[in-house]
């Protein structure tokens, strides 16, 4: 902790505070009170970040953003949508209808769910290639499990409110999912749904921790995944420390910016530039060029053929009739693809949650010392490369109506997909690694 | 990372374009997100126009229909009540209705199109309770006069073709909705011949 004496110098080098304005005597009282430009300063206007950061390190923010599209879109649908199994079909229809721009208002809802998960998967994938959760930043990754795992059941339960065809059955399917689990299972879907079948009871419920539980606990979860990135720094794509021991980097080597002390004064900081301005505005070129991505699926396609809401859904959840085809949303696909490959409930329900399981174990299935992809053994390169192609099939598996081909299909690639992380285990021991730079490449 | 100058002019032209179309962005976003508060399709369809049959309306009778979720009174007035009317105008605070309370149409002696039928919402225009018809006993509330409606939230009184009396809280006459005699015995309110 600094003295206030010292925070007040610091904010006078980077704001125009000693101008002695009317705004920075209203940011001094702030500052007084509540540490606004201590914060903003150690977290946006003076954070060292690699200055090599790419493409693929721009779906944090874009993930931020899907979130906030999400909650404030979901609070404009809650006051139309009624959670009820009498009301909730027709009230969609209704948002659909009468209600003015409430078909954007759902569209944009329904294509910002599949837009999380296609930036999460590429932030995942991120991690992943740049072999950003390994030490020390397995508690980063396992937040950013948790959030995946927060999100998968924030999609699912927000599925089940449109009480169509879809919703009704899919529900169905996952809850029975834990009647696998021995000798509680059955009471346990019971317990779940809150009756003998779903019913307005399960919709009540499922709408209640769609709206308030699973956001709240989804917001806590990314701030605490971004304190933790915060304290332990970004890795980047050469996968090397920009902290180093303090001493140890010569004047001339150090970035001619100005990060906060508390960097500054434990670690050298070598090869970074501030977050602001620099990395917000790449971000904001990022959302400019997903916003019209984005815009162009909710305005011209966002049923997406059938992969973001799925036709069945257009009919009202009938209990005594599942349609003739059923599969989850795409982003389920994957992990349904290995439920359906196994032949045997238990076993399938416990290799689903064991794919996901595998995933947060990364930091410590992953052996090696080398992070990036850039320095690792051709081993690992096409270990990677199997991996993706993998869990493509997989997301194609769990979308098709199950043919002995898919079925057989899914067998494999749910032996590959467990082969990447048994592999890795295996050569990450004693991998041959190139050389790593000593300093950030382009 | 190059070891150009630095333009300044440059670069505060590229921040403040790129705050100008991200504001006129969000601005954009919002219009959705206000215009949804909006009374929505199925809300304007049921403030659609209601047709009031009056074939059935004795002399001295009050109906009420819904009409925009509002009470809306038809009243079939005796001549005696019409006569009444014009002993207290003097008591009156807008007794020819110069206040736009009513369309041009009914702006006359009477505030309705035919004299003995009084169509009007009776909501008070204080703080928008429905005030009492006092058929024969509103006397008591304003002597001299029979009959007339009175507010019984904050006593607000008018007299049999809705005008407000002096001396109360409410301050302008009662709302005249706009309405169409369709036939003899037929009222439709809400519409005035393609005004509604």
């Amino acid at each position: 902790m600094t003295s206030k004496y010292e925070e007040q110098t610091t904010m006078g080098d980077n704001t125009e505070a000693k101008s002695g304005g009317v705004v920075s005597s209203v940011v001094n009282w702030i500052d007084d009170r509540i540490p606004m430009t201590r914060v903003w300063n150690m977290h946006i206007a003076q954070y060292p970040a690699p200055k090599n950061f790419n493409f693929w390190y721009l779906f944090g923010s874009l993930a931020i953003l899907v979130l906030v599209n999400q909650i404030v879109t979901g609070i404009w649908l809650t006051m139309n949508f009624v959670p009820s199994a009498e009301g909730a079909f027709a009230s969609v229809e209704y948002i659909m209808r009468d209600v003015e721009y409430g078909w954007l208002l759902r569209y944009l809802h329904s294509t910002g769910a599949s837009a999380f998960f296609v930036v999460v998967y590429l932030h995942m994938f991120r991690g992943m290639i740049y072999g950003s959760y390994q030490k020390p930043r397995e508690l980063l990754w396992l937040f950013g499990m948790l959030i995946f795992l927060a999100l998968m059941a924030e999609a699912f339960m927000g599925y089940l409110l449109p009480w169509g065809q879809m919703s009704f059955w899919g529900a169905q399917v996952i809850i029975s999912l834990f009647g696998a689990i021995p000798v509680i299972g059955e009471d346990l879907t019971q317990w779940i749904r809150g009756d003998y079948v779903i019913s307005g009871a399960t919709l009540n419920r499922f709408f209640a921790l769609h709206v308030i539980a699973l956001p709240l606990v989804l917001v806590i979860l990314v701030f605490l995944h971004i304190v933790a990135l915060h304290e332990v720094g970004s890795n980047n794509p050469d996968g090397i420390e920009i902290k180093r021991k303090k001493g140890s980097v010569a004047e001339e080597d150090k970035p001619k910016f100005k990060f906060h002390e508390y960097y500054t004064n434990k670690k050298d900081v070598v090869d970074a530039i501030p977050f602001h301005p620099y990395y917000t505005v790449k971000d904001v070129l990022g959302v400019a060029g997903f916003l019209i991505l984005f815009c162009w699926v909710v305005f011209f396609m966002p049923e997406m053929n059938g992969f973001f809401l799925e036709a069945p859904n257009f009919e009202a959840a009938n209990p005594l009739k599942t349609p003739e085809h059923i599969f989850p949303v795409w982003y389920f696909t994957p992990f349904y693809a290995i439920l359906r490959a196994i032949p045997d409930k238990l076993a399938g329900v416990v290799a689903m949650g064991a794919s996901i399981v595998m995933l947060a174990l990364l930091p410590w299935l992953d052996r090696g010392k080398v992070r990036s992809i850039r320095y690792r053994s051709i081993w690992h390169k096409l270990n990677i490369a199997q991996f993706v192609v993998t869990f493509l099939i997989l997301g194609w598996a769990g979308a098709t109506p199950q043919t002995v081909f898919s079925t057989i299909l899914s067998q494999i690639c749910t032996v590959t997909y467990f082969m990447f992380f048994v592999l890795l285990y295996v050569y990450s021991k004693n991998e041959v690694t190139k050389p790593l730079p000593t300093r950030l490449t382009k | 990372m190059s070891n150009a100058p630095v333009d300044n002019s440059r670069r505060r032209f590229l921040t403040i374009a790129t705050s100008v179309v991200g504001g006129v962005g969000a601005a954009g976003a919002a219009v959705p997100f206000i215009a949804s508060w909006n009374p929505s399709e199925r809300a304007k369809s049921a403030g659609a126009p209601v047709e009031v049959d009056i074939s059935k309306l004795e002399p001295g009778q009050l109906i009420r229909v819904e009409w925009r979720g509002k009470p809306v009174w038809v009243i079939y007035r005796t001549p005696k009540m019409l006569e009444q009317m014009k002993q207290h105008e003097d008591q009156l605070r807008d007794p020819n209705s110069d206040e736009a309370q009513q369309l041009e149409s009914a702006k006359n002696s009477y505030r309705s199109k035919r004299e003995e039928i009084f169509v009007a919402v009776g909501i008070c225009t204080h703080l928008g309770c429905s005030p009492t018809f006092m058929n024969g006993g509103f006397g008591e509330k304003v002597e001299g006069t029979a009959d007339g409606f009175f507010c019984p939230c904050h006593g607000s009184k008018f007299d049999m073709a809705g005008r407000v009396f002096q001396n109360v809280p409410a301050p302008l006459n009662l709302e005249i909705p706009p309405y169409v005699f369709l036939d003899d015995t037929t009222i439709l309110v809400g519409e005035e011949e393609g005004v509604a």
